[in-house]
């Protein structure tokens, strides 16, 4: 789970360190990620693991690191 | 009326009594105008959103909106300069308590009233608030930091000013920090004019800003945060307050002149009055969209859940459709009220004129460009379900 967010992440988060090596409790809006950017990132990530993130998930703590991600994800992936 | 009233009818007092005689003067000259910031200060109200136990009056986001609202019936431009000030002042209030030189910076606020102006804009961003190019350059606990300014509302008459910067010069352009810098430490190049179709007495021209200060100064929220959970609902609320103000005192004049007509010939009811009555519709509208977001907002304080739904792309969203609507909104009343009153409201000599009216609503749409946040929205949507 962890590679495909990372791939996600390389692909649309624009970021100013590399996606790959970027540490899971590292704030990604400081490494650079626009507002804009996050937007491509949720959707990127709604198609990779066929999810919707409701909205109450649409705000800056669920998507600030890999590791925020990762959990988001697994809640959503875990009834299924 | 209540303990917090008082402050409202002592700013509405001002705006009648002050504002609004010198509004004609200030927009022709396109000065500052000082005279209704002296009043204000002696009124103590550049502190008003300061909590009480600071010595402020702990107005909240509800009362200044109202606070906005009398002084743009009287004068748009002094009351975006109050607006632009407690926008400023909020940041601070909301994100500085637990930092010991804010906490002292506002004691200085309550007893020497203070205006803060914000340097957000920047040559070669485009507009965009939350990017940066300067950078605060840190050397131990001091720090310098030079910018471009495209423009700064009243920077020539404001005592200190809020900074947005990269928090290092190194820093990706969108993680950004908000500085305090004050009278003392900086110094501005104006480097053009403000002669503008409105908002006049704004005093808003492009300047080249040097500055330096303790590290302390700058406020340890990221300024991603402070934008979206204060700077961006406090703009919006107390931007579409003030243009409120203006469409109100548009309509006022509107009505004023259906009624004269009215009395000239009693039993028929005048054709400006449909014009009035459209308007008046447009008003209400207006009305219930600003004031529902201004409570929703300050029901939110103490909430337990309110950093969580500031922070919300649906939070974001509602703002965002606030300014749009409430910018369109107020152009569109005042062009009734002028057809309302028709040659009488067009011409500048005449007590229906409304064109300071007109030219002031037209700033509403560009500060921050309505196209910019339909993008921002358009975006947005792809991922809001709002289900």
């Amino acid at each position: 789970m962890i590679d495909e967010i990372r791939a996600v992440l390389k692909e649309h988060g624009r970021l100013s360190v590399d996606a790959a090596t970027c540490g899971e409790r590292n704030d990604l809006y400081a490494a650079g990620m626009t507002s804009q950017a996050s937007v491509n990132v949720m959707l990127a990530l709604e198609r990779a693991f066929d999810i919707e993130f409701p909205d109450r998930m649409l705000k800056r703590s669920v998507f600030e690191s890999i590791a925020s991600i990762r959990d988001a994800v697994k809640e959503l992936t875990a009834n299924r | 009326m209540g303990q917090t009233g008082i402050h409202v009818e002592a700013v509405r007092r001002i705006a009648a009594e002050i504002a609004g005689p010198a509004a004609d003067g200030v927009d022709r000259e396109g000065r500052f105008p000082h005279e209704t910031f002296a009043a204000l200060r002696t009124a103590r109200m550049m502190s008003a959103c300061i909590p009480e136990d600071l010595g402020g009056f702990g107005c909240g986001l509800v009362e200044l909106a109202d606070m906005c609202e009398a002084l743009a019936q009287h004068c748009s431009s002094a009351a975006m300069v109050f607006a632009m000030h407690h926008i400023q002042l909020a940041c601070i209030v909301r994100h500085g308590l637990d930092q010991p030189y804010f906490r002292s910076y506002l004691a200085t606020i309550v007893a020497q009233q203070n205006l803060i102006a914000s340097v957000t804009s920047e040559v070669g961003v485009g507009g965009e608030m939350r990017t940066s190019l300067c950078g605060v350059e840190r050397q131990g606990d001091r720090f310098t930091l030079a910018k471009d300014a495209s423009t700064i509302s009243y920077g020539q008459q404001a005592d200190d000013l809020l900074v947005t910067a990269r928090s290092s010069p190194e820093a990706p352009n969108s993680d950004q920090s908000l500085v305090l810098v004050r009278k003392a430490d900086y110094s501005l190049e104006q480097k053009g004019a403000w002669d503008a179709l409105g908002m006049r007495g704004t005093c808003s021209p492009p300047f080249k800003m040097t500055s330096r200060g303790g590290v302390d100064q700058i406020l340890a929220s990221p300024f991603s945060d402070i934008a979206s959970q204060t700077m961006v609902p406090f703009s919006h609320i107390l931007w579409a307050s003030c243009w409120l103000g203006i469409a109100k005192a548009a309509m006022t004049r509107a009505r004023a002149f259906v009624r004269a007509q009215a009395r000239a010939k009693p039993g028929t009811t005048p054709h400006a009055a449909l014009r009035l009555a459209r308007g008046a519709s447009l008003l209400q509208s207006m009305r219930t969209n600003v004031e529902h977001a201004a409570r929703e907002c300050e029901a939110l304080r103490g909430s337990g859940h309110e950093t969580e739904v500031l922070s919300s792309v649906a939070f974001a969203l509602k703002m965002n459709n606030l300014k749009v609507s409430s910018s369109q909104l107020v152009v569109e009343i005042v062009q009734e009220a002028l057809q309302t009153c028709g040659i009488m409201g067009y011409k500048n000599d005449s007590k229906f004129a409304v064109g300071r009216h007109l030219r002031d609503a037209y700033s509403a749409v560009l500060m921050i460009a309505n196209d910019r946040i339909y993008a921002t929205n358009a975006t947005m949507l792809l991922v809001l379900k709002d289900d």
